[in-house]
């Protein structure tokens, strides 16, 4: 059973590779890997901290919501692991 | 879409007044001040030279290294895929282990190789910028880098793959691979039918850059 998870919302300013459009939005992890170095920190020449990255599976219909295309087409994205919370089920 | 410019729509209305004798633009020269970025450009550059940390020799041989990748490096990968089941398993493992056993210098490259079946169509977009296998693959297509593409495939891909000449039947599920961070992305298309008897270099052949990012299917043999 794949783990689910949830994409925080916030909105940090600065080097984020985490698209808009996938936060707040909840899917599976497709594949864990990493580590790798956080974008966030490595972007300023800051001491950048390990981080898993996590393949995350969205469906469109959780995307795009009744304007899905195709409700079950899927976007994956890979999100750094402190972007990531467990989903409520 | 899929053009990488238009100045060969000619099924649009339009004149070859102030274009060259083989009717293209004639294109600005560069006569303008040098743009905040370029200037930054060349200051870093020049310090690296200075500190000793590269040379201009340096520059212009990875320069070189970075113009001679193409697709056709990519359809190579493909076409053994497509014939040793052995070096499918590790390309699916770890893609650019893979690319380096056949030779190809990718350098920091870090690849999934992602595969279109009888079920599954894959498509690879980078929303955030123009992230794309650049050391296995060469450049990528100007349309790749446009907000047009990357804002559109990733919530109607149907409509954009059929602006490329590509209908898919809605028991496939397309799978949209989103570049975000780390890793870069290469579709390993459907092996054409009828190309039993072709050897590995006829089916690289077969195997386009567009097929590559998922927004064509391998050609069929003549």
């Amino acid at each position: 059973m794949a783990e689910k998870v949830r994409v925080s919302t916030m909105m940090p300013p600065g080097h984020v590779r985490t698209p808009a459009y996938l936060r707040g939005k909840t899917g599976e992890i497709e594949r864990t890997l990493g580590p790798f170095s956080n974008p966030e920190q490595l972007a300023y020449g800051l001491e950048a901290e390990k981080l898993p990255v996590h393949r995350v599976r969205f469906t469109m219909a959780e995307v795009w919501g009744a304007e899905a295309e195709n409700p079950a087409d899927t976007i994956d994205a890979e999100i750094y692991a402190h972007w990531l919370k467990p989903a409520e089920t | 879409m899929p053009h990488d410019h238009h100045d060969h729509d000619h099924d649009v209305p339009h004149s070859h007044e102030g274009m060259s004798p083989s009717g293209h633009p004639y294109r600005q020269d560069q006569d303008t001040p040098l743009t905040y970025w370029q200037n930054m450009e060349i200051a870093i550059r020049e310090l690296l030279i200075e500190k000793g940390i590269t040379s201009e020799l340096e520059i212009m041989h990875t320069i070189d290294q970075m113009d001679s990748r193409s697709p056709a490096d990519g359809a190579k990968v493909v076409a053994r895929a497509w014939t040793d089941p052995e070096f499918h398993t590790r390309l699916m493992a770890d893609a650019s282990e893979a690319s380096r056993e056949m030779g190809f210098d990718i350098g920091a490259l870090k690849l999934i190789a992602v595969e279109n079946t009888k079920d599954v169509h894959n498509v690879v977009v980078c929303t955030l910028c123009s992230c794309y296998p650049r050391n296995l693959l060469g450049f990528p297509p100007d349309w790749y880098k446009q907000r047009a593409y990357r804002s559109r495939v990733v919530k109607t891909p149907r409509a954009v793959l059929l602006e490329f000449g590509l209908e898919l039947p809605d028991d496939i599920t397309i799978r949209v691979h989103d570049s975000t961070a780390d890793m870069r992305y290469i579709v390993i298309p459907a092996r054409p039918e009828g190309t039993e008897g072709l050897s590995e270099s006829d089916l690289a052949a077969l195997v386009s850059r567009d097929s590559m990012i998922g927004v064509a299917r391998a050609m069929s043999p003549e």
